[in-house]
């Protein structure tokens, strides 16, 4: 198993720490991760964007111009990133500041609703965690066990009173994403 | 059971400073390996090994700081990226010269001049012929990931005190951000003064009773004085050139091409073979894990083999491909691939370069 992935955004959305969330999971399962970013100089309000690779075997390449999937964040995102994803791949967006949605069809798309859930859950810094549980629940590729102890790895012992939240973002994001095509 | 972090490849690089047991680090602040110096100063390794971490006041005050540490015999260590290695590069040809014992990490970004903060390989010639003034060359070791980030720190202290000389980590900031699984390995102890007294006799550190006086130089104004220092020196890197190269084959038991790849391009070539590959292209990989001693007979060993081609793929304008041309001399196709400035190329870039130059050209 390999899942290539792009997880694109603003700065300040929690793109970075997400993918490291992330291969801290594949971490725990004995897998191979690589974690890769890229942003502006300016960093918080500019682009952010990090590939991440989840895999059985050693990780070759860790840039790459293709992926199984996606996951988008604003409009810059989507404009670079709905035709990088390969044919049968998976986009997953918030739909929330996107005035062009994706058109492809040869790509599976979801839509997950995380700035509004975030909201409604009272803490908006958990918007990239409701993203996430909306890709996990796409494609399992890690366990939500191994992920909360990614998140403990990740987390400096002082925020580990946070992984409850956390997980209850996890959670709505599997129970809020849903089939666009 | 070793300890298992997701870290970037500076981190791995300053945590193994911490473990190989290195008694000071003497850094400056530049991107893309700022991240180096900040770990550093987070651990807080003074009060873990006691290792000193001291922010110099420039890039020529840190490699002379190495200078004066290495001379005692002591661990030292400094990293950098492009321009600041450049600024560096006065010390370590007196380093050299003097025979004084230190590692250096180079985090190559895009140049010349101030350049970008982009990954690149463009200073694999300063790197692997010399860099400063002076007949001399310095060992240069290349990771290739974030776990190589941390395993070749100590190789590079061996190579250092074994033959007396500096030695280069060159890797960019592609492995330097990135982050991967790293396995750290087990804290190895500092050297005490009396076991440095007994396993460096030439370290200053102090005139021990009865004995001459230890001098460290790489002044000598008598010509013949200075022409028998070379000659010492040569010797050495022809012991080195002898005993010390390293490198990597991947996929060329059957390979009809192959690329030639270090660092963060040999890992975009992986998935370039891959791709060629699943179009029924034999293409290896050659990865040169120590720049010098440059892997000559490797090379010549898969030109006897047979190959039709090799491709030096490198962010760089084409730099290796020389060294990779010296040892092919005109007996098959070599040719140059490579984005630089910056810009990483992809691995559907490296495929089409393959097939234009090397398969089809």
């Amino acid at each position: 198993m390999t899942e290539e992935i792009i997880i694109a955004g603003f700065g300040g959305q929690g793109v970075l720490s997400m993918g490291k969330i992330l291969a801290y999971s594949g971490i725990m399962q004995d897998q191979e991760v690589s974690w890769f970013p890229a942003y502006g100089p300016e960093m918080r309000g500019g682009t952010a964007n990090v590939t991440v690779i989840i895999s059985d075997e050693r990780i070759s390449s860790p840039t790459l111009t293709a992926y199984d999937t996606a996951i988008i964040l604003n409009q810059q995102s989507m404009d670079k990133f709905e035709n990088s994803v390969k044919p049968g791949g998976v986009l997953i967006y918030d739909p929330n500041g996107i005035s062009k949605h994706p058109t492809r069809q040869d790509i599976k798309i979801y839509k997950i609703e995380g700035a509004k859930v975030a909201t409604e859950m009272g803490n908006t810094k958990i918007f990239n965690m409701v993203v996430l549980g909306g890709y996990l629940s796409v494609k399992p590729i890690v366990k939500l066990e191994n992920v909360i102890r990614g998140l403990k790895k990740s987390l400096h012992e002082r925020y580990h009173k946070l992984i409850p939240l956390n997980e209850d973002a996890i959670t709505m994001g599997m129970k809020n994403v849903v089939e666009v095509n | 059971m070793a300890e298992l972090r997701l870290m970037k490849g500076n981190e791995a690089l300053a945590e193994a400073a911490i473990r190989t047991g290195v008694d000071g680090y003497f850094g400056y602040p530049i991107t893309p390996q700022s991240e180096v110096i900040e770990y550093l100063m987070a651990e807080k390794p003074f009060e873990r090994t006691g290792m000193i971490v001291l922010q110099a006041e420039s890039e020529v005050a840190s490699i002379n700081m190495l200078y004066g540490g290495g001379g005692t015999g002591k661990k030292v260590m400094t990293s950098s990226s492009s321009p600041g290695i450049s600024l560096m590069q006065e010390g370590l040809s007196y380093m050299a010269g003097a025979e004084i014992p230190c590692v250096v990490a180079n985090i190559v970004r895009g140049g010349p001049g101030l350049g970008d903060i982009q990954p690149a390989q463009s200073d694999y010639f300063q790197a692997v012929k010399g860099g400063g003034h002076g007949d001399y060359h310095l060992p240069v070791l290349a990771p290739a990931s974030v776990q190589e980030m941390s395993d070749f720190v100590p190789v590079a202290f061996d190579l250092a005190f074994k033959y007396r000389t500096p030695v280069l980590i060159i890797s960019d900031g592609l492995i330097g951000q990135m982050m991967e699984k790293v396995e750290l390995f087990e804290q190895m102890p500092r050297l005490t003064d009396e076991e440095i007294n007994e396993r460096y006799p030439w370290a200053t550190n102090g005139k021990p009773a009865g004995e001459e006086r230890r001098i460290l130089t790489s002044l000598y104004l008598d010509p013949h004085k200075l022409e028998k220092n070379n000659f010492k020196l040569q010797e050495k890197y022809r012991n080195i050139e002898a005993d010390e190269v390293n490198y990597e084959l991947i996929d060329c038991d059957d390979a009809e091409y192959i690329i030639v790849a270090y660092g963060s391009s040999s890992r975009i070539s992986q998935k370039t073979i891959k791709l060629a590959r699943a179009e029924g292209i034999k293409v290896g990989l050659l990865r040169p894990i120590t720049l010098w001693p440059f892997p000559k007979n490797p090379i010549d060993d898969l030109v006897k083999k047979g190959v039709k081609g090799f491709l030096s793929v490198e962010m760089s304008a084409g730099q290796m491909v020389e060294d990779v041309r010296l040892t092919v001399r005109e007996r098959t196709k070599v040719e140059h691939f490579g984005r630089y400035g910056g810009v990483i190329h992809s691995p559907e870039e490296v495929l089409e370069a393959l097939k234009t130059k090397i398969v089809g050209g």
